[in-house]
């Protein structure tokens, strides 16, 4: 196989115009952290990005931040906490997950997943925060989108469309996101006991309170995994629990904490954790280090489900009597990571059918080459929406050059 | 008057009567309109320099009617304007000669609010106002909140992606909307997202935000609503510098504090407010801030203490601390009058819209004061700070030979100005036919065309909204080309591993 290491933006456009001439896909590559999400692709040549990792400017001030897409997602996270300031989306390293080893990837890798943590009930998700970039469409020509401000309408959002397309219309060279300054102090309320339906309704009331929470999740008391770090710590084997999270200056999120304590006493006592314990949690929650490549459960396959959050609980707790399964809740109840037994189908048709009953949908996160090559990893559209993200894909990359067959199987092109 | 349309089909004006006389059979009675009086209130939107007539107002009241009309249309080779409430600033819904007007007028039932899944449901010609206040008696509001909002409807919000004073913290309205329904130009209907925080497969409702009517007619809207923050005060701060306002919005966003809002007004502008509303303005400053912050009462008091430490840090000459409602309000009157307190010192005046990064300010402010020179005519800003959307108002005589020409000539400038300091033509009123031309200036031909690949993917026969957004209107099949360069050579050069 051939790996095409380029140099700059002109090299990607090379590297496409000839895979064009010779009908030849690519697979889009940063650090391949996230390679195991998606169909498998069919190819004999990657381009390979890690090359473009310089950080063109950052600007603590203007709360910008310009850089290669193959810039390592761990030093970039690094720079920007260095000024106090993060990504508000909260990115998922899903390397727990997929047991892909320690490596986060890359910042391209983590926009084209668009795999936003607990923090996008409050802040958004990925696409949210992406403001421009330079990317090679499948034309084979470098073009621009959005801009370095915040408050941009010039022309169509482009940016939306590449944050989630796992490298399937485009490749990104150079992108802008927004960066948001680090709360002062965290905290998070935990609630024991719940069951998921209450959980949910606790959670509900929470997000439908004034005192803004930045973190809604829940994890229910299991038989099938042993809780680890921080988890451990507060004791998540003997009981299920309810996290509420809680940032901002040190004075607003203890006044919020014991309003939000007055208003859930219906649901039980809370207790407040703080500072690193807290953080500590919502790292478990973000990278689902319950379903761990290397816990007990690190051989079931898991999907991400997206679904109206109030619907959460009962649809969770449902799928999982249904299939002997275990979930965890997020978003507070909106998205739900659900660890199913091993099946030829890892469950997809159950799963996708009783999702689609809330208006919700499904994406098989981990899942075995074999099961992956079976299903469709990603959420089939009606038939009126999947000829239109057809003729999308065919607008930026008309002869499926691009991560041919990850999101959509080559037959349906 | 510099803008031109593109050129009514004599074909289609040919066959007028026969499409009226098809629309009244899709919408029967009222919701045909084709007299040349009651088709003038829809001659222009908010941009109101510019005026046309459009072929036939038709005002559908079902999802299914805008899809038959819509289908009609596409069979038949007819192009559509849609319109909302006609508040756009850009000519986005400026009707051409030989279409049909679109009006989504008739859409104005709430049909779900939904406090549970923080999601309110609704037809796209509910204005953005309503729906805050169908919410307002159970403590939520939805958060994007654009001047217009009284009148504005959420359909066009939609279209436009609206920002307001409130996004530098809540966001525009993608960061707020969740689904929609739309009528794509064949007639056929589509759901995209619900109420989920993410829509599955590509981000289309993220693509349809902000494309200016050309991709699709919004028939349903559903939306996310937040819970009011439990108090809301302002500062009102004045500075001898323009300057020291900027470094100032530069540290305020510099020390991690986001606050709801943060308005800037330059010298003209805060006298013309304050002769129009006495909101008691300082008027001896060259500019003016207003700091917004929200939440709980502790939280505010504290950041109204690091903000108000900032500005004299700065060198604030003034700095009042609203201790009431009555007095927040206040501050704000002059900030949201300030367009017709300048229409009162002159007869006419253009409203431009450009974003900067923050740290321009000082630059373009004092750029802006050369081409008033240059151009002869004076200008008034307020400004979106906090973001570092401007708002420059031009001010003018139409009955002044010439003058309109100025005007234009002179609001292309700042334009171009925004755009060779690092930002971008439009930040929240639309590219529309009023920025049209100025594109190249900030995309090239390659952009452009792979904006416009994507408007082929929804409408291939450029039926929706034409003449709106792009300078050149190229035809799908040569778009979609594929150029094969070099031939057979793979991968040369790039180094293997």
């Amino acid at each position: 196989m051939d790996i095409l290491k380029v140099r700059d933006a002109a090299d990607v456009e090379q590297a496409v115009r000839a895979a064009l001439a010779s009908e030849q896909p690519l697979e889009i590559l940063g650090h391949g952290s996230k390679r195991q999400i998606g169909l498998p692709t069919a190819t004999n040549a990657v381009l390979d990005l890690s090359a473009l990792n310089a950080v063109t400017c950052y600007e603590p001030n203007e709360l910008i931040l310009t850089v290669g897409a193959g810039a390592p997602l761990a030093d970039v996270l690094s720079l920007i906490d260095s000024k106090n300031q993060h990504f508000a989306f909260e990115p998922m390293n899903p390397a727990v997950l997929l047991g892909s080893g320690s490596d986060a990837g890359t910042v391209g890798g983590m926009l084209g997943a668009g795999l936003a943590g607990p923090r996008r009930i409050k802040d958004g998700g990925a696409r949210d925060h992406l403001l421009g970039a330079h990317a090679v469409s499948g034309f084979g020509d470098s073009f621009k989108t959005g801009g370095r401000v915040v408050k941009n309408v010039t022309g169509y959002d482009l940016c939306k469309l590449l944050a989630g397309s796992w490298g399937t219309l485009a490749v990104m060279t150079e992108v802008t996101l927004k960066v948001m300054p680090r709360p002062e102090c965290q905290h998070t309320l935990v609630l024991r006991g719940l069951d998921d339906v209450a959980a949910v309704r606790a959670m509900t009331t929470a997000l439908g309170s004034p005192y803004d929470l930045s973190g809604a999740a829940h994890l229910p008391a299991s038989a099938l995994r042993a809780p680890e770090g921080a988890l451990a710590d507060i004791g998540a084997a003997q009981t299920a629990l309810t996290l509420l999270r809680l940032e901002g200056i040190t004075a607003s999120v203890d006044h919020r904490a014991a309003s939000l304590t007055r208003a859930l006493a219906a649901f039980g006592v809370a207790e407040t954790v703080t500072d690193d314990l807290s953080a500590g949690l919502w790292q478990s929650v973000r990278d689902v280090t319950p379903f761990a490549a290397t816990g007990g459960l690190g051989a079931w396959p898991v999907w991400r489900i997206v679904c109206p959050p109030a619907s959460g609980g009962v649809f969770g707790q449902q799928l999982a009597r249904d299939t002997g399964g275990d979930v965890i809740y997020d978003w507070g109840g909106g998205l739900i990571w659900a660890a199913l037994p091993q099946a030829p189908d890892a469950h997809a048709a159950l799963v996708r059918q009783s999702v689609e009953a809330v208006g919700g949908h499904a994406t098989l996160i981990r899942g075995t080459e074999a099961v992956r090559r079976s299903i469709d990893v990603f959420h089939p559209h009606q038939s009126g929406v999947a000829a239109l993200a057809r003729r999308v894909k065919h607008s930026f990359d008309p002869k499926n050059i691009l991560n041919r067959g990850r999101m959509m199987r080559e037959a349906a092109i | 008057m510099t803008i031109m349309m593109p050129a009514a089909d004599e074909a289609v004006l040919h066959r007028r009567d026969s499409i009226v006389a098809a629309l009244r059979q899709i919408v029967p009675g009222e919701g045909v309109i084709d007299s040349a009086a009651e088709m003038l209130p829809y001659e222009s939107d908010g941009f109101t320099a510019y005026r046309q007539p459009p072929m036939v107002v038709v005002l559908p009241d079902t999802t299914e009617q805008v899809s038959q009309v819509l289908r009609y249309c596409h069979d038949n080779g007819i192009k559509v304007v849609p319109r909302g409430s006609g508040t756009s600033l850009s000519g986005g819904a400026m009707p051409l000669a030989d279409a049909v007007l679109l009006g989504l007028g008739k859409f104005k039932r709430i049909r779900e609010i939904d406090f549970d899944n923080r999601a309110v449901v609704t037809e796209p010609g509910v204005t953005n106002l309503a729906i805050s206040q169908a919410v307002a008696h159970a403590g939520f509001y939805y958060a994007p909140d654009p001047s217009s909002q009284i009148a504005c409807s959420i359909g066009g919000n939609i279209a436009e992606n609206s920002g307001g004073v409130h996004c530098l913290k809540y966001g525009m309205t993608t960061n707020n909307v969740l689904g929609c329904e739309i009528v794509l130009i064949t007639g056929e209907i589509l759901r995209i997202g619900g109420k989920t925080a993410e829509c599955a497969g590509y981000d289309l409702m993220g693509i349809i935000t902000g494309s200016e009517g050309l991709l699709g007619v919004i028939t349903e809207v559903t939306v996310r609503i937040l819970q009011k923050p439990e108090t809301v005060r302002a500062l009102m701060i004045g500075f001898a510098e323009v300057e020291a306002a900027g470094e100032c919005v530069a540290k305020v966003i510099g020390a991690g504090i986001i606050p709801a809002g943060m308005e800037m007004m330059d010298k003209p502008a805060i006298h013309a407010a304050e002769a129009f509303v006495h909101a008691g303005y300082p008027l001896d400053v060259e500019a003016l801030l207003i700091v917004e912050l929200d939440g709980p009462s502790v939280e505010v008091d504290e950041l109204i203490k690091r903000v108000e430490t900032i500005a004299l840090g700065c060198g604030s000459t003034t700095c009042q601390i609203s201790t009431s409602e009555q007095e927040r309000m206040l501050f704000w009157a002059g900030r949201k009058a300030a367009f017709p307190a300048v229409g009162r010192i002159s007869p006419d005046y253009l409203c431009m819209d450009g974003t900067i990064p923050r740290g321009q300010l000082p630059l373009v402010l004092r750029r802006m004061q050369e081409m008033s020179k240059k151009h002869n005519l004076r200008v008034a800003n307020v400004f979106h700070a906090g973001d570092g959307n401007l708002h420059p108002l031009i001010l003018y005589d139409a009955n002044q030979p010439g003058e309109i020409e100025r005007a234009e000539a002179f609001g292309a400038d700042i334009l171009k100005l925004c755009v060779e300091v690092g930002g971008v033509l439009t930040g929240e009123h639309g590219v529309g036919i009023e920025k049209r031309d100025l594109m190249p200036e900030m995309f090239s031909d390659i952009d452009l065309a792979q904006q416009q690949r994507l408007k082929c993917a929804f409408d291939t026969q450029g039926l929706l909204n034409p003449g709106k957004v792009f300078p050149t209107l190229h035809r799908c099949a040569e778009l979609g080309r594929v150029h094969v360069h070099g031939g057979k050579l793979a991968f040369p050069e790039l180094p293997r591993f």
